[in-house]
């Protein structure tokens, strides 16, 4: 009854490597899923955490979204949106975004703020527009922090997609209630192994993303 | 500045009624306590505050009448702390405002190299970042950073308070040799009253609640201040420091009581001066070693380790008054010692010889005051 036996078995079999529930096909649709949720909750969070972080206005409302997103139980959010809408996609995606909605905002909102505010106010001075002041100087230096958001919310995402077999969607997810289903437990073990591989290739690509997006003028500490 | 007032929503008067008439192609000071209003006052000046009463005209037009991204590109601004941008490189940062108005990378950068030894910054550190800079660097690239789009006005708010005495006095020297070179209308907010007589060709003094004291130039200021706020605000040396604005070149040197370490015994009693009780004696190139009294000297060749220390020499002519009783003061013999500007003696100058010529430049100063006393009065009578 060794897990490393169970993970080791699963991905021995060769089985496990072809078809439409091989772990290729299944790692892509997992990529898919994540990836779809991650880009809808990041077109929410970050324009509205920059503009929000810029004006320096709407922090209590965000605290008070991002809580309640935190506390919808993302399984039930599934479920009900399940039985709501019936078979696809949408209601899988509502229960990603709104799980990383919160720590995009958040974190967005707080780097933007938390910009010293001299170069801010040089940068006004000098004639720069808002938008430019935004872009061209708060986002760059608040940019570790606002990564540091995408890649908590990203890993989030990875991990709580495994729940979209539950609706009969494919995803690395399958492995793990099917398995479940089957008592095939080496099933279940693999999954998890997957999953957990995912969540830590997602922070290497953060890692790589982080060293060449930020200008090294801010990346210490960051 | 045309009785400009700003006043915030709270009630609260931060300007009141200033008006000021700042001069072209010179430093123009705003000092005053904190709360005063004078980094109000600078930022009414490019917008970054508007006035909630009065005008402010450049150039005889209404600087509402501009767009503000334009007016401010035509100023550079230059705050405390400097306000570099952390994630560009120096050369970047400095190219910030060529970069706005539209001019290309290149033609950017190379203005910025040419800034950068201006502001006698090695060129060295133009692929480094603000981080990597000391705080004295970071403010040379601010200004740097103001002067690259060679605008004529340049607003600059405390600049220099946030580093050290020293640093501060290289950046205040290095500010004026830039001004002398370039003749920008330079406006100056600082807390530090001893900035703005250095810097200020003009100096505004402003008072808590935003209501302007006195506006003069700094000799004026120290001379005859409008009141006792000002008088407190100078504080208690202002008669010495007034002295930096008088000339040493009035003070008659005395010539004879010098001479060289390698002279004769002979040469050395041919120098001893009647009214003078020590001879100077300078190395073979004339620079000053000390003074030393006649009989020990003639006894032998002099010996440099006891000599008395000379004090700090001043510069004849270029350095003022201050300067040269500093000198006499820290000298124990009470006697200055004027050199030339490659620091060869040039002669000597007692206590006594000092205080006279500062009675006859006060006595100058008192009547040009006593003048503009009497005009007040007309005005008030």
């Amino acid at each position: 009854m060794n897990v490393l036996h169970f993970v080791n078995a699963f991905f021995s079999d060769g089985a496990h490597w072809q078809g439409y529930d091989g772990i290729p096909t299944r790692l892509a649709e997992h990529i898919r899923y994540s990836l779809l949720a991650l880009v809808l909750a990041a077109a929410i969070g970050l324009p509205v955490g920059l503009l929000t972080g810029h004006y320096g206005r709407g922090g209590n409302t965000l605290a008070l979204i991002a809580t309640a997103g935190r506390a919808l139980p993302s399984f039930g959010l599934l479920v009900l949106m399940f039985i709501l809408l019936g078979f696809g996609m949408v209601p899988v995606m509502i229960p990603l975004v709104v799980l990383a909605v919160p720590p995009i905002l958040v974190t967005t909102y707080e780097a933007v703020r938390s910009v010293d505010p001299s170069p801010v106010d040089a940068a006004r001075g000098m004639g720069m527009g808002e938008s430019r002041i935004l872009f061209h100087v708060e986002l760059p230096v608040a940019l570790p922090l606002i990564l540091g958001g995408l890649r908590s919310a990203a890993i989030q995402i990875v991990s709580t997609a495994t729940i979209a077999a539950y609706v009969s969607l494919g995803g690395l997810g399958r492995y793990i209630i099917d398995g479940l289903y089957q008592r095939d437990y080496e099933k279940v073990a693999g999954g998890a192994a997957l999953v957990a591989v995912l969540a830590l290739a997602t922070l290497a690509v953060f890692w790589a993303v982080a060293r060449a997006a930020v200008s090294p003028g801010v990346r210490r500490g960051g | 500045m045309d009785s400009v007032t700003k006043r915030y929503p709270d009630g609260t008067v931060a300007v009141d009624r200033l008006s000021l008439e700042i001069p072209d192609r010179s430093i123009t000071v705003l000092v005053g306590p904190s709360g005063c209003g004078k980094t109000t006052t600078l930022r009414m000046i490019n917008r970054m505050v508007e006035p909630s009463e009065g005008r402010i005209l450049l150039d005889g037009a209404d600087i509402q009448e501009q767009p503000v991204n334009t007016l401010r590109r035509s100023m550079g601004y230059v705050i405390q702390n400097a306000g570099l941008f952390p994630h560009r490189t120096i050369v970047d940062n400095i190219a910030t405002v060529p970069r706005l108005l539209g001019w290309g990378r290149n033609k950017a950068r190379a203005r910025a190299a040419e800034l950068m030894e201006r502001v006698g910054l090695d060129a060295s550190l133009a692929k480094r970042y603000p981080y990597q800079l000391s705080g004295g660097q970071q403010q040379r690239v601010g200004v740097a950073r103001a002067l690259a789009a060679d605008p004529p006005v340049l607003l600059m708010d405390e600049p220099f308070s946030a580093v050290d005495p020293v640093v501060r006095k290289g950046l205040q020297d290095e500010l004026l040799r830039i001004q002398d070179e370039l003749g920008k209308t330079v406006v100056f907010v600082t807390h530090d009253i001893d900035e703005a007589v250095k810097l200020g060709t003009m100096v505004a003094v402003l008072r808590t609640g935003g209501r302007l004291a006195q506006y003069a130039p700094p000799a004026e200021l120290l001379s005859a201040p409008a009141d006792g706020f000002v008088e407190d605000f100078l504080g208690a040396d202002r008669g010495i420091r007034r002295l930096s604005f008088f000339a040493s070149g009035g003070l008659r040197l005395q010539k004879s009581p010098i001479v060289s370490v390698d002279s004769t015994a002979e040469q050395i009693a041919a120098r001893v001066t009647p009214g003078v009780p020590y001879l100077l004696v300078t190395d073979p190139d004339g620079r000053p070693l000390g003074w030393g009294e006649p009989d020990e000297l003639t006894a032998g060749s002099p010996d440099p380790d006891r000599l008395l220390p000379h004090g700090r020499p001043f510069e004849y002519g270029s350095e003022s008054l201050r300067a040269a009783l500093d000198g006499a003061v820290l000298s124990p013999t009470g006697w200055a010692v004027a050199v030339d500007g490659t620091g060869r003696v040039v002669g000597v100058v007692s206590q006594q010889a000092i205080g006279e010529a500062i009675r006859s430049a006060h006595a100058g100063g008192r009547s040009a005051a006593g003048t503009e006393a009497g005009a007040e009065a007309g005005v008030a009578g």
